[in-house]
């Protein structure tokens, strides 16, 4: 493993590095950070910082329902500090339980995506010939298509192969599998343009000279190459698949009442919406714009670190 | 020019084909039609009989062929939902969607290019700096949200507006049925439509900026001040025109995507359009409904992608005049 010298030396390099500087000199991007790691450790810590245990029903008393938050009105509960919904469950623990799945299928699918995406652009751009035409083709037909609507035919296909009970245990992974596979058109394409350009460079000749199997010069020699990129795009992409998570549960389709993330959350509110209930939407919706907001921040500022013309 | 056009159609027909390979393999084996249209108890030999009859056991490839023809007729079978023609459904619901696309698309149109202007014109200005923040906000928000923070304000809090379905102004015109031509069909529109605008607002905006900011530097605008010509005209005549070709492009994909995300605005306001149907095939996993709804969106963009490209030969001379030579005897 490294050695000590080698982890202050690299920390050494970070510290010098540009990237390191551009961040440490935009205010607004500290601060979206801050909050972006806030949002991600009360997310991970919410069994022991949530005060309520929402979704188990042994917890609840309807007698609790529908209380607004402390500071609106007097017949608000310190218990309940930003109110409950109409089965009596604390609404800010909802959204710390909420956040966690929220943050973990945006992850999670943009890892499928990245996964997924970096594999065929490799293929593709290192490979070339009938592979290369037939993925890129796919990817045109996909990218005609907006994301939100290829990943809520997938789910549709996948209801109409198994169960309802059966798809609300797996939901998780199909909402998952659904927004990877909409998202990795964007990956490939570039993966592919970068090691169009690397594979003809010296060293990934000299490597084939020296007898190196394609699959070996692929991962070891051209994709460290082809990272920076890639980050960016999943940096902005983390930011869409939260959205986009939150869109399908909103309409349904995505996480069971169950087991609600931001968006089931935020349906769940919008049902009782008319009767003035806000709470039950708005917190939830402001933690999800919140977490977006700063992600995406985030994502532009990387996007321009990274990249030397705009400077 | 020709051969350009024609390539673009050739692309477009191999993108509707793939389209509707897809589709097709949805109608055909998720889900099994003959299991939708019969009892429980009917036998074997019954079901392999009707699958016989209707052409389910020839070759996959004579299948899709006869279900293009039947597509291209308009003719996708029976929802497995409501037992009514696929077609049919889509079509009562068609006007519904496009009014609020249309109307969500002047909104972004009509504000989006002179808010662009503005800010690309007057980056320092503080009204700029804060149409710029609020529009990255505007990117944040989802626009399901977006929706509910309207209906809670205008039609919960202050009552102004309505916040469900199109409201009691319909006007019925035989096969079309719009909004268009009364107070309270307007007035129903108003919410969704700016709903469904919002993103494809900020997109616009922020691009238009961006691109005027880079024109605003070239020297043909110094020139064209230098020759004493008004800002209007510096401005309008020569900026914008030049920052038009990527707006178009953008423009043009982004009407694509209203078509698409009016699933979303459509869900909040229960507005009756193909969107909600579509969801409502999703969640029951009606395949018919959803395999029409795929081809017609595939549809549409391929029109609209096919536009935009003709569309840049309006706009640019220089596509023009390449190979003009060959163009002067005729048009």
């Amino acid at each position: 493993m490294w050695a000590d010298t080698d982890v202050k030396a690299w920390l050494a390099r970070a510290a010098d590095s540009d990237v390191w500087w551009s961040f440490k000199s935009s205010t607004l991007t500290i601060v979206a950070a801050g909050a972006t790691l806030l949002i991600i450790a009360i997310a991970l810590l919410s069994p022991l910082l949530a005060p309520h245990t929402p979704f188990d029903p042994a917890t609840l008393s309807l007698s609790d329902g529908l209380k607004p938050p402390v500071f609106w009105s007097a017949d608000g509960d310190w218990t309940f500090p930003l109110g409950t919904d109409d089965q009596g469950r604390d609404v800010l623990s909802s959204i710390m339980y909420g956040t966690r799945l929220s943050l973990l299928v945006g992850f999670a699918s943009v890892v499928v995506a990245m996964v997924l995406g970096i594999t065929l652009g490799l293929l593709s751009g290192y490979l070339g010939g009938m592979l290369d035409a037939v993925i890129m083709r796919v990817a045109d037909v996909q990218l005609t298509f907006p994301a939100i609507l290829v990943a809520l035919l997938i789910d549709g296909v996948v209801r109409g192969l198994i169960s309802v009970q059966r798809h609300d245990e797996i939901a998780i992974y199909v909402i998952v599998g659904a927004i990877g596979l909409s998202f990795w058109v964007q990956y490939a394409r570039t993966v592919r343009s970068s090691v169009l350009v690397e594979k003809n460079k010296e060293y990934v000749q000299a490597a084939r000279v020296i007898g190196l199997s394609p699959l070996l010069i692929m991962v070891r020699h051209v994709l460290p190459n082809v990272t920076g990129p890639v980050l960016v795009i999943a940096t902005l992409n983390l930011g869409l698949a939260i959205i986009s998570e939150a869109t399908l549960s909103f309409l349904g389709v995505g996480l069971p009442s169950t087991e609600p993330s931001l968006g089931t959350l935020i349906r769940l509110g919008n049902e009782v919406l008319q009767s003035g209930d806000w709470w039950i939407t708005v917190f939830p919706g402001a933690t999800l714009a919140a977490l977006v907001l700063a992600v995406n921040l985030l994502g532009d500022w990387l996007r321009d670190a990274l990249n030397p013309k705009l400077r | 020019m020709l051969a350009f056009i024609l390539r673009r159609i050739l692309q477009s027909i191999a993108v509707l084909l793939t389209v509707g390979v897809v589709a097709f393999s949805l109608f055909r084996y998720v889900g099994d039609p003959i299991n939708a249209m019969v009892g429980q108890d009917t036998s074997m030999e019954e079901r392999a009989a009707l699958r016989d009859k209707l052409g389910l056991s020839d070759p996959a490839p004579l299948q899709f062929l006869r279900f293009i023809g039947n597509a291209a007729q308009g003719k996708f079978g029976l929802s497995y939902r409501t037992s009514e023609p696929v077609g049919r459904l889509i079509l009562e619901r068609m006007p519904a969607t496009l009014e609020l696309s249309i109307c969500a698309s002047l909104f972004v149109m009509v504000l989006g290019i002179p808010m662009g202007v503005y800010t690309g014109l007057y980056p320092r200005h503080w009204s700029s700096r804060l149409l710029q923040a609020v529009s990255l906000v505007g990117v944040s928000l989802p626009p399901f949200l977006i929706g509910i923070l309207l209906i809670l304000l205008f039609a919960v809090v202050l009552r102004w507006l309505p916040s469900f379905g199109r409201g009691s102004g319909t006007v019925n015109l035989g096969w079309w049925t719009t909004n268009f031509l009364s107070w309270e069909g307007i007035k129903a529109l108003i919410l969704p439509s700016i709903t469904l605008g919002l993103f494809q607002l900020t997109l616009i905006m922020r691009l238009v900026r961006s691109e005027m900011l880079e024109v605003m530097r070239t020297d043909y605008i110094k020139f064209a001040r230098a020759r004493g010509l008004t800002n209007r005209a510096v401005n309008f005549g020569h900026a914008l025109k030049n920052t038009l070709m990527p707006v178009i492009t953008v423009a043009g994909l982004q009407l694509g995507a209203l078509i698409a995300f009016a699933i979303v605005t459509e869900t909040v306001f229960a507005w009756p359009g193909v969107g909600q149907l579509f969801i409502q095939s999703v969640q029951f996993s009606d395949i018919p409904v959803m395999a029409a709804y795929l081809m017609l969106i595939g549809f549409l963009f391929v029109i609209i992608n096919l536009v935009v490209d003709l569309l840049y030969f309006v706009v640019d001379p220089r596509l023009r005049s390449q190979g003009g030579a060959a163009r002067v005897g005729g048009h």
